[in-house]
């Protein structure tokens, strides 16, 4: 399946979303692939604030508002309900930002996914709590600085390496698991279709770049999604049936410096700090060039 | 109506052997003492193929609210059980489920909460969730707890209603002690209540969304219809309770049971296992000829409020004993009982029993003494306004 191919019908509009937010990608392209038979989950997050202030509702199929920790258990169970009362053609989705996904909500998830029901759980990660305030998160990428790891004289922002829910995933042995990027839709959609196929849970980690809380143009937020993957700083991959697949990575990685430097957040780097950061992204490619290379 | 089945049951049993008369299509729950024994029996039962459902075994209390409420959207009959920390941390669920009306039935067997930490049995769990806006039924016995699961689907699942219902047994003295039950047949379970049809279920034609959040402008018109239907409920406990009771030749009164309340002067007002001790202790002091009776409290939300307010204008001093603790003040439902009673503008003296706190028993001696200390209050006598009884120093 390509972008082109997708239906002219929208099933998310009217939202509240900043001027350049990734979500309303994340939201439109994944809907117009799962269709109207689809039940929405949202723990808080962005896409909940932004789509579900009553009356104002914005999508169009059926939606809820799960707790923040719980999105994962919720589809669980209405995915068990359906199974109970021999429902075949409905697609249950939760999209949970990277707080709900890779902190508080991960114990869930793990738990949901370990069931084995029939769910679909996309985690759009802005790599950060950002409408609260632009928050660290366990997906923060080290150097960031946000509200809760200020970079300051003692400090040049988030430490900690990004939490790595890919992995987490495959240790999981899920039927289906995918990275992607809001700036690469043909490769999201497809990846979107393949989860909806899956007979079992699936999860798609969507980098969805955030000009609120990254510090950049409205305008860029393609572009920025797009040096992600091209510096190697995110890469897209699938894993099914117990096998990795590298659909795009950074082989031969572009300097992370233009990345860094065309965003606020990283904007107080210094030399040894963007060397350090680059080492970092080193490590993981090569564990994703030994993939690519199976 | 076909013949009933006795069965020697455990409490924990009773309620897994109602649970599967109600047919519901998912089940997901947590293990944790006492509570275990229901879930053990409900997997066991569709192990065997006795019971047709999706059983969920979640990685957490949370999660087991979580997933019965995606159930429950979903259109499915649900069911979970649990105790005390499971319920401490399911917590935020009994919200959701209850501001978003998901007619969800759980079982919570009444242990302790930590620290210091102990598994076995009093009231603190559930009581300190009776702002959660869930219906809460406390049971004497193993018999009314099989009972109280069958007839909390209906109050559940009535359109006027439409909130979810807490079973509450005393942790090992219900759960653990084995009686005779009657256990009706299925057909007769499935004539009082039939499949669930939900009026609060996902709809592909008339998308809507649940859980939603609204503002200051609308929040708390959201509340007021929460609160009315609470307050409905009342009526449908009583309905619900008289239909069961022609159907199954059992019932129990509804919000309360009153025992030897006719002529009473003073009386106690007790919730769950408790009442079975203080019935014994009420029969034996009538035999020496003193007027005294028992309130047993039955459902706390919603509050008989009506009930208590009367109350003050029959009897001249009430005892409420309290398996629970507002530290600072006393019992919760003590001071709901009380508060009632002042809504009549009479003075009656009132003293909350705090007892039998993390499994302590409270025996019959003890009982007879309350009693005493609630006649010489009647009597014009010195009282504590609350006391905590049985206690080394």
């Amino acid at each position: 399946m390509l972008a082109k191919d997708l239906t002219d019908k929208e099933y998310l509009y009217g939202h509240k979303a900043c001027p350049g937010c990734s979500l309303g990608i994340v939201g439109r392209l994944t809907m117009k692939v799962l269709g109207e038979k689809t039940v929405v989950c949202l723990p808080a997050s962005c896409m909940s604030t932004v789509t579900t202030q009553y009356p104002q509702m914005n999508y169009t199929t059926p939606s809820l508002t799960s707790s923040f920790p719980a999105s994962a258990a919720v589809i669980a169970g209405m995915a068990a309900a359906y199974k109970a009362m021999g429902v075949e053609d409905v697609n249950v989705v939760s999209f949970a930002g990277d707080g709900g996904t890779a902190d508080i909500g991960l114990q869930a998830l793990s738990g949901a996914v370990e069931q084995g029901q029939k769910f679909i759980y996309i985690c759009y990660d802005n790599e950060a709590y950002m409408n609260t305030g632009i928050q660290g998160s366990g997906l923060t990428p080290m150097g960031a600085t946000t509200t809760t790891t200020p970079a300051g004289a003692c400090s040049f922002g988030e430490t900690h390496v990004k939490k790595n829910m890919f992995e987490i995933m495959m240790a999981h042995r899920i039927p289906y698991c995918a990275t992607a990027s809001t700036s690469y839709p043909n490769d999201l959609v497809t990846k979107v279709e393949k989860a909806k196929n899956t007979n079992g849970p699936s999860f798609i980690h969507i980098m969805a770049p955030c000009p609120t809380g990254w510090g950049f143009a409205s305008e860029l937020t393609v572009e920025i999604g797009r040096m992600a993957v091209e510096c190697g700083m995110w890469s897209l991959m699938e894993y099914q049936d117990g096998k990795v697949t590298v659909n795009k990575f950074a082989d031969k990685p572009k300097d992370v410096t233009p990345y860094l430097k065309a965003q606020r957040r990283f904007s107080h780097l210094n030399e040894e700090q963007i060397a350090l950061i680059t080492a970092q992204r080193d490590k993981e490619l090569a564990i994703i060039r030994g993939w690519a290379k199976q | 109506m076909s013949e009933q089945v006795k069965m020697f049951l455990n409490g924990d049993e009773a309620v897994a052997w109602a649970v599967r008369l109600c047919r519901p299509d998912v089940v997901s729950a947590y293990p944790i003492t006492p509570q275990t024994i229901v879930v053990e029996k409900i997997s066991e039962f569709v192990a065997d193929g006795l019971m047709k459902c999706q059983y969920m075994h979640v990685e957490s209390e949370h999660s087991a609210m979580a997933s019965a409420m995606g159930a429950s959207l979903a259109g499915a009959r649900t069911f979970t059980a649990t105790s005390s920390q499971g319920l401490a941390y399911m917590c935020e669920m009994l919200h959701y489920v209850s501001g978003s009306r998901f007619p969800i039935v759980m079982m919570n067997a009444n242990r302790t909460l930590a620290a210091p930490w102990n598994i076995f049995g009093d009231q603190r769990d559930s009581i300190s969730q009776r702002d959660s806006g869930w219906i809460q039924v406390y049971v004497e016995n193993g018999q009314e707890a099989l009972d109280m699961i069958i007839q909390a689907y209906r109050i559940a699942e009535h359109e006027k209603v439409y909130l979810p219902v807490m079973v509450n047994l005393d942790g090992f003295v219900n759960t653990h002690t084995y009686e005779m039950v009657e256990v009706p047949a299925q057909e007769d379970v499935d004539a009082f209540l039939p499949p669930f049809k939900s009026l609060n279920a996902v709809d592909f034609e008339h998308p809507k969304s649940y859980c939603i959040s609204a503002g200051t402008d609308w929040n708390m018109e959201f509340r007021q219809q929460q609160q009315q239907a609470t307050l409905d409920a009342e009526a449908v406990i009583q309905a619900v309770d008289k239909e069961y009771g022609a159907a199954f030749g059992r019932s129990y009164g509804g919000m309360l049971e009153e025992y030897r309340m006719e002529d009473a002067e003073v009386c106690l007002v007790a919730l769950g296992s408790v009442n079975g001790t203080i019935k014994e202790v009420v029969d034996s002091l009538r035999g020496e000829g003193k007027k005294v009776g028992l309130v047993k409290l039955r459902f706390i939300r919603p509050f008989p409020r009506d009930y208590f307010k009367a109350l003050a204008g029959r009897v001249k001093a009430v005892g409420i004993v309290s398996r629970d603790l507002s530290f600072g003040y006393e019992g919760a439902i003590g001071s709901e009982v009380k508060a009632a009673m002042q809504g009549a503008g009479t003075a009656v003296p009132a003293v909350n029993f705090v007892a039998g706190l993390a499994g302590r028993d409270i025996p019959r001696g003890t009982i007879a003494e309350m009693y005493q200390k609630l006649e010489r209050a009647a009597d014009g006598g010195a009282y504590q306004d609350m006391e905590m009884v049985d206690m080394r120093w």
